[in-house]
């Protein structure tokens, strides 16, 4: 057997595309949890159509999900792809332009059939004409040589072409240098009941590895080591995982029950899943018959004293928004949770957007303002959405969180929490015999009203979405009352400055350029800051979480910089709502194309500044 | 002497909050309020253990002028609001307040759901025929060609027959009343208590500013009993001011006969509040002008609740699963660790 090479890379970005049925999201899934078992850092990007089966080998039907795995601390997917494994035509066709140039091509060579081929669109075969030349191309019969490996069990043709994933995922296995262990035992437990099925996977997971490694195509082999992260027990996590995480999490550290309603939507469908998952912690969880009825059910369980949820996308949001304005006028604590993607309208389901930040600003009739926290990360969403639990319960108030559907989906390696760490969720339910009940009577710091709930006695009173008299909540059509009320409202929402952290500042506090996100953009902006400064540009980054009320010292930051760069998946919401509010010449990077941004999006629109 | 400490005993009195009634002087809502407030007393929970939900509308603003916890929320939602206090809290006895275009027309989806889903609560159903509050345009159930306001050349749908599309939504508890037969609310306010899932009241209510006399046929004293069947369960639908009127089966339709010739109460329709087909038959007597228009139970079968249902499963997932254990679900089962 002949040695190869072994050679040592700092990060590699490969993106798996193919049919939607191909498994393309599983070879993905796979791959990311072995590269964190083998301690690097790593940011995923699943990306893939909104049919679920579109004619198979269409261009509309190509599911791809692209990671980026480091021996470095990495905020991205990645700009460019260095591998990319195509396992059809239409995949080479949709994902071709995204990969440098010199960078490597894995093609499944049974897949490029005169059909496939026309149905992509190639005239002819790319994979033998100048269309991949300034690429490297490793064209191997996937199809026929798993055919071979699994010919003695007997498995119809169909299952075992659906093995082919595993053999791309075992060849890179071989490439990386990573155990196939672990992927091997996964199988084991994923198809417990079909032994066949282990069987023909596993043969092909280890076919691939060993093709790697016998054959002579692959003279080299590649390293990544572990990143350097800090010490701690990891697991990976993506966006919308977090966010249930971070709810439960709540519940059961506030010691109340979480009660979950939602309607199907993509992306948010998933929490409301992984919620009906948890009957063992008490967790209610409800599908109703609309978004609004979600909304609905929601703000009647926060009515009976549990944490709230629901969780939809900007469609859904906009028919719950009148609800929303029930609980902002009942002062009821409820969570809702947005994870945007593109639009208007029906819009473009499985891609990313965040041109929510208005809708959840600003979305209902009359003055109607809650607090809106966005995270910035995966992981973040855990503490985003525990902390959108402890305001909630702790003012009295619907809060919005504004996720995305890149967050929700991307994966990154999250260090597990210490519970004891957070902040206590501090509420408590009104009791009887503190003479006659006042519901709108406010905590003077908070401005927080009363929580008195059905079942408790002496305190029975009546609520709902007519103008309540201040301290007594009857129905009030005064002017005075309404003019105060109004105010009331917007002054619990503006007191919650308190609750902000010092904004964190990446880079120096002075300088000639301080680029402002929130959000999921905040990979990309950090790493474009990341490597201007290695330039030694005077660049810095601040994120922000809180989006109503903004940061109480941002004002004075932002002061403190040249140039503003507010880099948003939209056409500049949060950059209208700074220069609304700071009167600040803050300029935009917009971009809105329903994919995440790339760092070299933002270090050009920065080098332009300097 | 021994002091026994008891639960104070309810009266009429305790379920009337502090705030003024602010109907229509005339309009059938009072009565029912009345009634309500009179029954409630008697079904032996506290007070603090029932709700009142409502939407939008006349008929909406309920919730304030009973003594109890009371959401008077959007339009049409009620049922999505009642359906979370009483999922989050099943020990409540959950009552919604409804009108003919808050249920029906705006509302009608979570109408029909939560009917489907038989969660344990009540539906009352203010049915006037017009929009009240709006100040008159017509209503689902307002009748073909009603002039109002919206429909100055009368209204061109036909309208919604509200136990009908109970039915049809699977409800287990339908009945109707109308405003002015005070003891008959009472009896079907103390039905809807007792009956587990949700129940639907339809009651036929007066709107004397925009739709005065829509049911003066089933009020008036002098005709009502002829255009009126009381329904009772294991009785024979007899009706008319001189109880010479009876209902027969001719197949599947229903004729009026004449006790006073050819028929005796052995050959009519026996009620049968359990039998779901008959209950249809019923509930198509809504607009069969030759025929009197049913009350009281038209139908009621005991299924499981989705509360009920709920609970069990919760109960079930911790039998099967252990309490949950929150730090080693957030740990997951792939973890790695760096030092």
């Amino acid at each position: 057997m002949l040695t190869k090479d072994v050679k040592s890379l700092e990060s590699v970005v490969i993106r798996f595309a193919g049919d939607s049925g191909d498994g393309m999201q599983l070879m993905g899934d796979r791959f990311t949890s072995t590269a964190a078992l083998v301690g690097n850092d790593l940011v995923t990007f699943p990306d893939f159509p909104a049919e679920i089966r579109a004619p198979a080998g269409s261009l509309a039907g190509v599911s791809a999900f692209q990671i980026q795995f480091s021996s470095k601390d990495i905020f991205t997917p990645g700009d460019q792809v260095d591998v990319l494994v195509v396992m059809n035509p239409a995949a080479l066709k949709v994902h071709l332009a995204d990969l440098r140039p010199g960078g490597m091509i894995i093609a499944n060579d049974s897949s490029f059939t005169t059909k496939n081929l026309r149905m992509a669109g190639w005239e002819s075969n790319p994979l033998e004409d100048d269309t991949v030349a300034q690429f490297r191309l490793y064209n191997i019969e996937i199809s026929r040589l798993i055919a071979k490996a699994v010919e003695d069990i007997g498995l119809p043709a169909k299952t075992v072409a659906r093995t082919k994933n595993m053999f791309a995922l075992g060849l890179l296995y071989w490439m990386y240098g990573r155990p196939i262990e672990p992927t091997a035992k996964w199988l084991k437990e994923k198809f417990k009941s079909r032994p066949e099925l282990v069987e023909a996977n596993t043969r092909a997971l280890k076919a691939g590895y060993n093709f790697g490694d016998i054959t002579e195509i692959f003279a080299t082999s590649y390293q990544v080591d572990p990143a350097p992260l800090e010490p701690g027990t990891y697991r990976n996590i993506t966006g919308n995982y977090a966010l249930g995480l971070g709810l439960l999490t709540a519940s059961q550290k506030g010691d109340i029950p979480l009660f979950m309603a939602g309607y199907p939507i993509t992306p948010a469908s998933d929490i409301l899943h992984q919620l009906s998952y948890y009957k063992n912690f008490d967790v209610k969880s409800f599908q109703a018959e609309d978004e609004i009825a979600g909304i609905g059910a929601a703000v009647g369980a926060a009515f009976a004293g549990n944490l709230a949820v629901t969780a939809s996308s900007g469609p859904g949001i906009a028919l719950k928004g009148e609800a929303i304005g029930l609980a902002v006028i009942t002062e009821l604590p409820l969570i809702i949770l947005s994870i945007q993607r593109a639009g208007p309208s029906t819009g473009m389901p499985t891609k990313v957007e965040q041109a929510d930040l208005f809708q959840a600003m600003y979305g209902r009739n009359s003055e109607s303002p809650l607090p809106v926290l966005a995270p910035a990360t995966p992981g973040e969403c855990f503490y985003i959405a525990y902390e959108a639990c402890r305001i909630a319960l702790k003012y009295m108030t619907p809060v919005f969180v504004l996720s995305d559907s890149f967050l929700a989906s991307g994966a990154e390696p999250w260090q597990i929490p210490n519970l004891e760490e957070l902040t206590p969720i501090d509420f408590e339910y009104e009791k009887s015999g503190n003479g006659p009940f006042q519901p709108y009577a406010r905590d003077q710091k908070t401005l927080a009203r009363a929580w008195a709930i059905p079942g408790t006695p002496e305190l029975e009173h009546r609520i709902g979405g007519l103008e309540k008299e201040n301290i007594t909540g009857n129905v009030s059509y005064d002017a005075d009352n309404h003019d105060l009320m109004v105010r009331l409202r917007e002054q619990k929402v503006a007191g919650m400055v308190r609750e902000i952290s010092p904004t964190e500042i990446y880079g120096d506090t002075t300088g000639d350029v301080l680029v402002l996100g929130w959000g999921s953009t905040f990979g990309a902006i950090r790493t474009a800051v990341e490597s201007l400064r290695s330039e030694k540009l005077a660049v810095s980054h601040a994120h922000i979480r809180w989006m109503n009320p903004l940061p109480p010292d941002l004002g004075e930051i932002l002061l403190k910089y040249q140039k503003i760069l507010i880099p948003e998946m939209n056409l500049g919401q949060l950059s209208k709502l700074v220069r609304a509010e700071y009167l600040v010449d803050a300029e935009g990077l917009n971009i809105v194309r329903g994919r995440p941004f790339r760092e070299s999006h933002i270090t050009e629109k920065i080098r332009e500044f300097l | 002497m021994t002091k026994v400490m008891e639960k104070p005993i309810l009266s009429r009195k305790d379920f009337i909050s502090d705030q003024d009634v602010r109907w229509c002087p005339g309009c059938g809502d009072y009565s029912i309020l009345s009634q309500t407030q009179k029954t409630f007393p008697s079904l032996g929970i506290p007070k603090e253990n029932i709700v009142f939900i409502s939407g939008i509308g006349c008929s909406s603003r309920f919730p304030y002028y009973m003594n109890t916890y009371g959401f008077h929320s959007i339009h049409g939602r009620a049922p999505t609001i009642a359906s979370g206090v009483k999922l989050a809290n099943p020990e409540l006895s959950v009552w919604v307040v409804t009108g003919d275009g808050d249920a029906l027309s705006i509302g009608g989806n979570h109408f029909i759901h939560v009917l489907r889903r038989n969660i344990d609560i009540n539906i009352i159903l203010f049915n006037n025929q017009i929009y009240g509050l709006t100040k008159g345009q017509y209503s689902p159930t307002s009748e073909l060609g009603k002039v109002t306001k919206s429909t100055p050349f009368g209204s061109l749908d036909r309208p919604f027959n509200p136990p009908a599309v109970a039915l049809g939504a699977q409800a287990t508890f339908v009945a109707r009343t109308v405003d002015k037969y005070t003891k008959h609310i009472q009896n079907m306010l103390h039905r809807q208590y007792d009956h587990k899932g949700t129940t639907f009241l339809e009651v036929y209510q007066n709107c004397n500013i925009f739709n005065d006399g829509a049911f003066k046929h089933l009020s008036d004293r002098e005709v009502r009993e002829d255009n009126v069947l009381i329904l009772e369960h294991g009785k024979p639908m007899i009706f008319g001011k001189e109880k010479n009127k009876g209902l027969r089966l001719d197949g599947l339709t229903l004729q009026v006969v004449s006790l006073e010739q050819d028929y005796s109460p052995d050959d009519l329709v026996v009620h049968d509040e359990n039998d779901r087909n008959l209950a249809g038959i019923l509930a198509n007597l809504t607009y069969a002008h030759e025929l009197p228009t049913p009350v009281g139970v038209l139908y009621q079968e005991e299924e499981p609740t989705y509360d009920d249902l709920l609970v069990q499963q919760i109960e079930q997932a911790k039998e099967k699963l252990g309490e949950g254990n929150l730090m080693k679900l957030i740990s997951g089962a792939d973890t790695w660790e760096v030092t």
